[in-house]
């Protein structure tokens, strides 16, 4: 890395995520923001430029949402940009993040995500129908679920897995989410629990769902001298990643995530990892749905192809296993308010590696761990790897 | 010395409509040009990084990036979405190149308006939902408040508003990727229909379609694809605040914030003696003298006077919009910031046919973000490494 700046996280933020908050966007991504100054010991003067991350503006119904939330995160009268990847554009912001500093056009960087979608009525995922092609699509009148259930059972199909092993991530995150104030849908659950819920287009059932919500997540990217001046702990942004498949996801085999991969590879070049499951030591993978998990941990290159569910099931991504995944409680667990939930996976991952998740914390000496989110229409990957 | 050039441009339109042509195909058409313009690169293999700029209203899709990699050659490739002006996709590519990780970087940005059915309606939902949206009306009324309030804090006359009409026209006939290129007299702008007072008909810039594209290399890949880099010096890039109850009316304080940042980059002290022509944002005929003085163009309150002496011609001491700007090009919506970085790189380039500025080295692209933005951006370019 001779000649190219690195950039440190050095604080992070994260608001509760519920159904129906009484803040606004605004409010949500203020409150996010002053957590993570807070973390970092800085004040909105010490930052020289604003990043946000913010999914569809059809869940608030305001064109130019960034713009709309400007002030709320702190942008009034600096350098802003959003970056907006669908899905993908929680993980994604940071990266936006990373390259304001590691460019050496900024010293410091405050990168804010914020999601409301209960103002989408009567529910978010009309907002969604919008996402498909208006020619093509939109007539068949789908869904999200509609698309993901495609991809399960593919994915199941393709490596004859049963429903058993995937209830079982859901399990897990849903109970590590019971050691996370800010979490929506902690529960202690069995597999049985989720075989019995609703099912909503076979093979995804109710409890295989992450649930909408609103909330807010940030952290503060300042340059190596600016860490070296405000903490003794920072943590480093080594590896950046992003990629996107084609338009058309009805050409290619939806049993694995190329465009996760294709993003991870680049990330681990840029941080110098041959060996992904040796080398990391904390996961983050986007699990908006239990077997997404899965097909995202095969996507990461920490297992192979088909290997995913039975780690699982073996526990190995449990916190106290060798790989563990979504400590946090991930979207399954602490809720899924889109850009801010890819954000909070990042801000775990920093917490981890400085030793700040407290009940969730991870034992062992953490070096490596990584994030990623996913996005667009199956077709998006973002990944951030980060180092103590 | 400079770390990064624009080394391939390509340009669809602008025109008033384009029936023939899916937004897919503008971009295909757009970057096929700007590939083969930056030496003939392929997509698949030599750009590390792709940005496009759009916002989803605009589009009528959510999630507009899932509908890009294909014409742009992105496929499996990294690619990401700025919703902003293109400009802004400009300043994301810039820095990009700057951390050394990346040597080629496409910046991407169109505007599809003639598929726009409620354009008005559109730009209402970007007011604030509580405060600014009940009233209701067309929201242009907001640039009219605003000229209003610039008027009489200035002492710009309506006169002088009315001549930036008839100086960008006048330029864009010459302009082949100019949309509304007119001869029009002072007394037509005059004459034409008050619509948002003392805003009038023909001061407003009407929207067209089209799409831009552009190959941004660091230095050592730069000078392998072309013979004519055209060098970022410095870019700036500023937001007010969306409020309308607490910005500055008359000031355009987003572009001065963003300018300094580009001027300090660029290590301009004295804008107009330092910099040889500029293309400045004209949404609305006011708009271009505002942005003049934020610019530190000229002083606040002298841009009228210096438009209504000629100083800003094609054949002035200074040119302003030698494009035709938006009132002759045609508003680009998200692309307009790239139609004021087109312009610059075919100028400094010497590529600007009859509208050619004779010995132009540096050139300033700037852009807004339109109404009811305060969110602006500055580029400074030169084509002297």
């Amino acid at each position: 890395m001779f000649g190219k700046k690195r950039v440190a996280i050095v604080g992070a933020g994260v608001t509760l995520f519920r159904r129906n908050l009484k803040e606004t966007g605004k409010e949500l991504a203020y409150h996010a923001a002053k957590i993570a100054l807070e973390q970092a010991g800085m004040e909105l003067r010490d930052i020289q430029s604003v990043v946000m991350g913010t999914a569809p503006d059809a869940f608030d119904g305001v064109h130019m949402k960034g713009e709309y939330l400007a002030d709320g995160a702190g942008a009034y009268h600096k350098p802003y940009t959003r970056v907006f990847v669908g899905g993908g554009t929680g993980v994604f912001a940071p990266l936006a993040g990373w390259w304001h500093v590691a460019s050496g056009q900024f010293d410091t960087c405050l990168v804010v995500c914020e999601e409301k979608m209960s103002s989408c009525y009567p529910h978010p995922q009309y907002a969604f129908t919008t996402i498909f092609d208006p020619i093509l699509e939109r007539p068949i009148g789908m869904n999200l679920i509609w698309i993901f259930a495609l991809e399960m059972n593919r994915y199941m199909h393709k490596h004859n897995i049963k429903k058993e092993d995937i209830a079982l991530v859901s399990v897990k995150n849903k109970r590590n989410a019971l050691d996370n104030p800010m979490a929506q849908l902690a529960a202690n659950i069995t597999v049985e629990d989720v075989l019995n819920s609703e099912i909503m287009a076979w093979p995804v059932q109710r409890l295989d769902v992450s649930p909408t919500s609103d909330g807010a997540a940030a952290a503060v990217l300042v340059s190596e001298d600016v860490a070296k001046e405000v903490t003794d702990n920072p943590v480093w942004i080594d590896g950046v990643g992003w990629c996107i498949d084609s338009t058309h996801w009805t050409d290619r085999d939806l049993y694995y995530p190329d465009y996760v991969e294709y993003a991870a590879r680049m990330a681990y070049k840029m941080a110098g990892i041959k060996n992904p499951p040796k080398e990391i030591d904390v996961a983050e993978p986007y699990d908006p749905f239990d077997y997404k998990e899965l097909h995202h941990m095969e996507g990461l290159l920490l297992c192979k192809k088909g290997e995913a569910p039975k780690l699982t099931r073996e526990g190995v991504t449990q916190r106290d296993g060798d790989l563990p995944t979504c400590p946090s409680g991930g979207l399954l667990g602490c809720g899924n308010p889109i850009a801010a939930a890819g954000m909070m996976k990042v801000c775990e991952i920093f917490w981890q590696l400085r030793g700040e998740a407290g009940k969730r914390q991870v034992p062992g000496d953490l070096r490596t761990g990584v994030a990623q989110a996913w996005g667009d229409l199956m077709q998006y990957g973002s990944v951030i790897v980060l180092r103590r | 010395m400079s770390e990064v050039a624009i080394v391939g441009v390509g340009c669809t339109g602008l025109r008033p409509i384009t029936p023939e042509l899916s937004y897919k195909e503008l971009m295909y058409e757009a970057a096929v040009k700007a590939y083969e313009d930056a030496g003939g690169i392929n997509p698949r293999e030599d750009v590390d990084v792709f940005v496009t700029c759009a916002e989803d209203y605009l589009e009528g899709f959510s999630i507009f990036d899932e509908f890009v990699p294909d014409q742009l050659g992105a496929a499996l490739r990294p690619l990401f979405t700025v919703s902003g002006d293109g400009m802004l996709g400009l300043a994301q590519a810039y820095m990009l190149i700057k951390t050394g990780h990346f040597y080629t970087a496409v910046v991407e940005a169109h505007s599809k308006a003639s598929d726009i059915l409620t354009y008005m309606d559109i730009v209402q939902f970007g007011l604030d939902p509580i405060f600014n949206r009940p009233p209701g009306g067309h929201p242009y009324y907001i640039a009219g408040l605003e000229m209003n309030r610039y008027l009489h804090d200035t002492c710009t006359t309506e006169e002088q508003c009315a001549q930036v009409v008839v100086k960008n026209k006048k330029n864009a006939i010459l302009n082949p990727y100019a949309a509304y290129g007119a001869e029009v007299t002072l007394e037509q702008v005059m004459h034409s229909e008050r619509l948002f007072y003392p805003l009038k008909k023909l001061e407003i810039s009407t929207p067209a379609d089209g799409c831009i594209v552009m190959v941004l290399a660091s230095e050592k890949v730069a000078e392998k694809l072309t013979n004519k880099p055209v060098w970022v010096k410095g870019i700036g890039w500023c937001t007010e605040t969306p409020s309308l109850e607490t910005r500055d009316w008359t000031r355009a304080v987003y572009t001065r914030i963003a300018a300094e940042m580009a001027y300090k980059e660029a290590k301009i002290t004295s804008p107009w003696r330092e910099i040889d022509f500029a293309e400045i944002h004209d949404m609305f005929a006011y708009k271009e003298l505002q942005h003049m003085e934020a610019l530190r163009l000229c002083d606040y309150g002298e841009a009228g006077k210096l438009t209504e002496e000629g100083l800003t011609t094609l054949n002035g001491e200074f040119p302003v919009n030698p494009s035709g700007g938006l009132l002759g090009m045609g508003y680009g919506l998200e692309a307009s910031g790239l139609q004021k970085v087109l312009e610059v790189v075919l100028q400094l380039r010497g590529e600007a046919g009859s509208r050619q500025i004779e010995d132009a080295e540096v050139g300033l692209a700037h852009t807004w973000r339109g109404i009811p933005t305060a969110t602006g951006a500055v580029a400074i370019l030169s084509n002297v490494k």
